[in-house]
């Protein structure tokens, strides 16, 4: 089972990014389940997406204390929360942006996916969509297929421009 | 049709199918999506019921009863202090034979504000008439629902039905969801006592003593009567689309030596530490109960038990071990756990069942200093 | 005059009691209403008064429902009805304390979603069925059982309450009246959305009157200016014709009070209080009447 822990703030979709993945999971054939950790629902407070994907149907509903990945959609928050912990040995770092902190020797990429939304003008309410050019960086990590990214995007997505970031991401992370 | 959907989505997008003619409900959180969701059908029009926005849970019960008793197919959703709020008026459901289905997001009850799973909030409407059933996926969430409709319809039983799903760790998780044709799996609903003009009578007037017992009797007759049709419901629902479900939910039980039973989410987590207890060589097994009300009848002779109980009956102790204390003459370990949506793992789980001490109670993390 | 039904749906084996304005009242607006009607009853005298399980004295259905949950019940009746495109009348008929108190809750929410129904108040100004307890609409200084000393409150004017959700139709009506009664019953279902009628139901027991007096005490409350009877149709205010006689000139208040038991003893001020309240509810609705407020 493989197991991903997304950071974000209220509002940027770090809760949306975490159903997409989890549908794209699906569309390759896999079981997957995706859901927030829910407190006081505040714009801007620090969010935590759990998604987990595995062959097998998926009976675990508590929370992931072990990810083999973690993604982080807006690096500020690594200053007021220890967004590694719990990361399992060998796992992987996807960050929004560049690389300002000290990931502890864990493998970490990076891509920006702000000014890739910012770009095609996905901005809602004044914030950037970072969940669907993250679902472009995640299928280049191999996480989902591309093919089935763009499924899952374009099903809950009408505006065409949410595919086409995610294959600026794609194309623009580099593993 | 396959797809990812949330708890929520599922019961929605089941109450869409079923079609009632009358849906009154009043938000709260974590069911508030249903509401949402069915909202938006009937704006959009994909479903054709007519919404009714109450001020309260406690109208959206007396509205649902209103619609009711002419005949007409009534849903409603609710959760917690909104569910105690009508606790009035689900009493007037059954007493009135009226087959409204609900959905109850379960959730803790405060103070202090707590929004996270436990079973609590429908435990103190167990007596009330009412059938209870507990589901643990998104699927089920979704089959369960439709299979509420024909159970609570169907001339046998004519008692309401709630469906329980777990706040926020199955309200709000995406998982897979298959939709099915329904076609003629839920006849049209023929309520016998409807109102009738032409006829007219009076419902629920003044009753002696030497009278109301008898139609307290008839609501446990059919409570009883819905055994066989919960079991051809199941039946038909596993013939035609695929899946079965049970009374209970069973989990390498057979030749188990000591059986975890729970309800909702845990119970589909408990499956987790039973896979790894067994390859530790412990025999062990899961029975999640799935209706509680009516309670089913349950083998666990011969076995040690261990209850987890999302709830609690304070000066008595856990509902569900107390049920099957009672009903198994079993002297199970009682766990208290998960109260408020603590975290329980299967490790936890599985903590439960080797430190197990049969005829004791235990409130998982409580410590001396708590 | 009004030529009213000779049609029965209220049969003579009622359980009220002696010299009951209420069940008056509910055979007049059921002669109204016809047999194409459904009343939703919350607890109350009438309750009662509908006969034991297994006998009814009604002859239209009749669903009885917990005492805060009459409007509620209505708003899913009447809504299950229009659905199944039926224009059955979906009648709640309710006690002051069913109305004013404990049910107000579920009656703002039918009037604000515009449910199709009519909404029957009898006020008695107590809780009749239970043994004339306070209620909201208990009038200052009257004595109930736990108001032992006379109320001190004034009587809650759920008639601005009900103005405030700009019904399309709304009325007062007394059981001494009920030509004026049946006429008003008659209008307000000839309406669709959510109508009101406030009838004021003089009690025997509870006011401790001769049972024989209870058509007169109706008519003293409306000679004397303590009820007024008025109509507001689509917002606009038109008062009855006995109680534009009684604007001119009321009887004295003290024949009303005078007869009944519960105000005996009552004190100089809260009589005052009575016949003050009384007139500034009279000037309002005459500029209301006049389109100057």
């Amino acid at each position: 089972m493989y197991e991903i822990r997304i950071h974000s703030r209220g509002g940027q979709g770090g809760v949306t990014a975490a159903k997409l993945l989890a549908l794209a999971a699906f569309r390759d054939h896999k079981y997957a389940t995706a859901f927030p950790f829910y407190g006081a629902e505040r714009r801007g407070a620090p969010v935590v997406s759990f998604v987990r994907i595995d062959e097998n149907p998926i009976r675990v509903y508590s929370q992931i204390k072990k990810p083999g990945l973690i993604v982080v959609l807006d690096n500020s928050i690594m200053e007021v929360v220890d967004v590694l912990h719990g990361l399992r040995p060998g796992g992987k770092v996807l960050l929004n942006g560049t690389l300002p902190h000290d990931m502890k020797g864990f493998q970490t990429l990076s891509v920006d996916l702000t000014t890739i939304a910012l770009r095609l003008n996905l901005v809602v309410a004044g914030s950037p969509i970072l969940n669907t050019p993250v679902i472009g960086a995640l299928a280049k990590m191999g996480i989902v297929s591309m093919d089935s990214a763009k499924l899952a995007i374009s099903e809950m997505f009408s505006d065409d421009r949410n595919v086409q970031a995610a294959e600026a991401a794609y194309m623009e992370l580099v593993l | 049709m396959l797809t990812i959907a949330t708890g929520n989505k599922a019961v929605a997008a089941a109450v869409k199918q079923v079609s009632p003619e009358v849906i009154a409900a009043y938000p709260i959180t974590p069911q508030t999506e249903i509401v949402e969701q069915i909202a938006e059908y009937v704006t959009n029009g994909e479903l054709k019921s007519q919404y009714i926005p109450v001020e309260s849970e406690h109208s959206a019960m007396a509205a649902c009863i209103g619609a009711s008793i002419t005949g007409a197919r009534t849903f409603t959703a609710t959760s917690s202090h909104g569910l105690l709020y009508m606790h009035e008026m689900v009493n007037w459901a059954a007493g009135g034979r009226l087959p409204i289905v609900m959905a109850n997001v379960n959730r803790a009850l405060g103070p202090g504000w707590n929004i996270w799973a436990e079973h609590t909030d429908s435990m103190q409407e167990r007596d009330t008439g009412w059938l209870q059933v507990y589901v643990s996926t998104v699927q089920e969430a979704y089959d369960t629902t439709l299979m509420a409709f024909r159970i609570a319809e169907h001339h046998e039983v004519l008692l309401p039905v709630m469906v329980n799903l777990d706040g926020f760790s199955l309200s709000h998780i995406n998982q897979s969801l298959e939709t099915v044709e329904l076609g003629d799996f839920i006849p049209p609903l023929r309520l016998p006592h409807a109102i009738d003009v032409k006829n007219p009578r009076g419902y629920g007037p003044l009753t002696g003593p030497e009278e109301y017992f008898k139609f307290r009797w008839d609501i446990e007759r059919s409570m009883r009567d819905s055994v066989k049709v919960i079991e051809s419901t199941e039946k038909d629902f596993s013939q035609r689309f695929g899946r079965s479900y049970g009374f209970t939910d069973d989990y390498q039980c057979e030749d188990a030596d000591v059986v975890i039973v729970s309800m909702g989410t845990i119970g589909k987590e408990a499956e987790v530490a039973i896979d790894l207890l067994r390859k530790e060589g412990i025999r062990a097994g899961s029975m999640r109960i799935r209706w509680f009300r009516p309670f089913p009848k349950l083998d666990l002779s011969g076995r040690d038990v261990v209850v987890i109980d999302r709830d609690y009956s304070f000066g008595y102790g856990g509902i569900l071990a107390e049920a099957v204390r009672s009903t198994c003459r079993a002297e199970p370990y009682s766990v208290i756990a998960g109260l408020g949506g603590q975290e329980v793992t299967y490790d936890d789980i599985a903590g439960f069942i080797q430190g197990r001490r049969p005829g004791e109670e235990y409130w998982f993390g409580v410590t001396p200093d708590v | 005059m009004t030529e009213i039904p000779k049609e029965e749906y209220l049969f003579k084996c009622t359980s009220a009691c002696a010299g009951c304005s209420s069940s008056l009242v509910l055979r007049y607006v059921l002669k109204a209403a016809g047999p194409d009607t459904v009343l939703v009853m919350p607890a109350c005298c009438t309750s009662v008064i509908q006969g034991i399980y297994p006998n009814t004295a009604m002859n239209v259905p009749v669903y009885n429902v917990a005492f805060a949950a009459a409007a509620a019940c209505a708003s899913g009746m009447s809504a299950a009805f229009r659905a199944g495109k039926k224009a059955t009348n979906v009648i709640v008929y309710a006690g002051d304390g069913g109305t004013v108190d404990i049910g107000i809750q579920a009656l703002s929410g039918a009037f604000e979603r515009r449910t199709d129904f009519l909404y029957i108040c009898y006020d008695n100004e107590a809780y009749g069925n239970t043994g004339m307890q306070r209620s909201g609409a208990t009038p200052t200084g009257a004595r109930t059982t736990t108001t032992p000393g006379g109320k001190p409150d004034t009587k809650k004017d759920i008639d601005r309450i009900v103005e405030a959700h700009d019904p399309p139709y709304m009325a007062t009506a007394c059981s001494a009246y009920p030509h004026d009664l049946f006429k008003k019953v008659t209008k307000a279902l000839s309406i669709r959305g959510p109508k009101f009628i406030h009838v004021l139901a003089p009690c025997p027991p509870g006011w401790r009157y001769p049972t024989e007096q209870t058509v007169e005490m109706g008519k003293l409350a409306v000679k004397t200016g303590m009820w007024v009877l008025f109509e507001r149709e689509y917002g606009k205010v038109t008062i009855n014709g006995p109680s534009k006689a009684a604007m001119i000139k009321p009887l004295p208040i003290e024949e009303y009070l005078g007869p009944q038991g519960r105000f005996k003893g009552i004190s100089r001020e809260a009589v005052d209080a009575l016949v003050s309240l009384a007139r500034r509810n009279a000037k309002r609705l005459s500029l209301q009447e006049e389109g100057v407020c």
